[in-house]
């Protein structure tokens, strides 16, 4: 069974390649280029897989779930410019796709501690607009 | 190919066991433990797959579909206390985890011996929080 929670952060990024010159950069990524940044209202959901424990009647204690997430992901994404403010995008580029996969190595790395014999995340997805939505299944 | 049809129902509920302390309970179902309960706009998903009839064109009649989540879901739950008026949950805690289970279980046999097969059960509790139940299929 699966159990899904959609959480909210709202960012901003700018999208540039350093190998690449400015103008390579405007037609690679147009205006999401743009030197300033620009923001968006993150979806996120989080998909956690595992049997149904039979006495609780639940897949996985959303309330832990809840603050594994705020802690890994949307303290440090909420209300922030990823490419200054966010460790992982001072290297890596923050496009939708690279940022799932920081989402998913940040909750693998405290999924342990938090969900010792627990369920296992079974996939994230995030929409960057209503009209983008991006998908990972968790390796 | 997969057909879903939505239905809404509102429903009250309290997220405890009887065997644990109001702060065991609340340790593990939050709020939900509320002994007065509370209640939610509960959004479901009925998902079947199957083969269009070459005659008709569809997988299954959705009016039929319509009608079935209607009897079998919608009419016992919507407006409901289900931990005082809806079996199983006297005596099963009304997650939304074994909510859905439930409703798996109520719609299951109405498609016995059909064309379509139900596929899965998506139950949203909150714009924020949602289950999808496939059967006991792994």
């Amino acid at each position: 069974m699966t159990v899904t929670r959609r959480y909210k952060f709202a960012a901003s990024h700018r999208l540039h390649a350093a190998r690449f010159s400015e103008s390579e950069n405007f037609e690679l990524y147009g205006k999401c280029n743009n030197p300033h940044g620009h923001g968006h209202d993150y979806l996120l959901e989080v998909s956690v897989s595992g049997p149904l424990d039979a006495k609780s009647g639940q897949v996985v204690n959303v309330a832990a779930l809840d603050r594994l997430v705020a802690k890994q992901v949307i303290e440090d994404f909420d209300s922030r410019y990823l490419n200054m403010d966010v460790r992982e995008f001072q290297s890596v580029i923050p496009t939708s796709e690279n940022i799932l996969g920081v989402i998913e190595d940040r909750l693998q790395a405290g999924w342990r501690a938090t969900f010792p014999a627990g369920p296992r995340l079974a996939s994230i997805r995030l929409r960057e607009t209503r009209r983008n939505l991006f998908e990972l299944k968790a390796s | 190919m997969l057909i879903t049809r939505k239905a809404e129902f509102s429903a009250s509920h309290v997220c405890a066991q009887a065997s644990l302390t109001p702060e065991q309970n609340r340790e593990i179902y939050g709020a939900a433990a509320n002994p007065n309960g509370h209640g939610h706009n509960y959004v479901l998903e009925v998902t079947l797959a199957g083969d269009p009839d070459p005659v008709t064109g569809m997988v299954f009649d959705l009016k039929q579909l319509k009608e079935i989540i209607q009897k079998s879901v919608v009419e016992p739950m919507d407006h409901r206390f289900l931990n005082y008026e809806v079996p199983p949950f006297d005596k099963v805690v009304p997650t939304a985890e074994n909510v859905a289970v439930e409703i798996w279980n109520r719609l299951r046999p109405a498609f016995d011996g059909s064309r379509a097969q139900l596929h899965n059960v998506r139950l949203y509790e909150t714009e924020e929080l949602y289950v999808d139940y496939a059967g006991d299929r792994p």
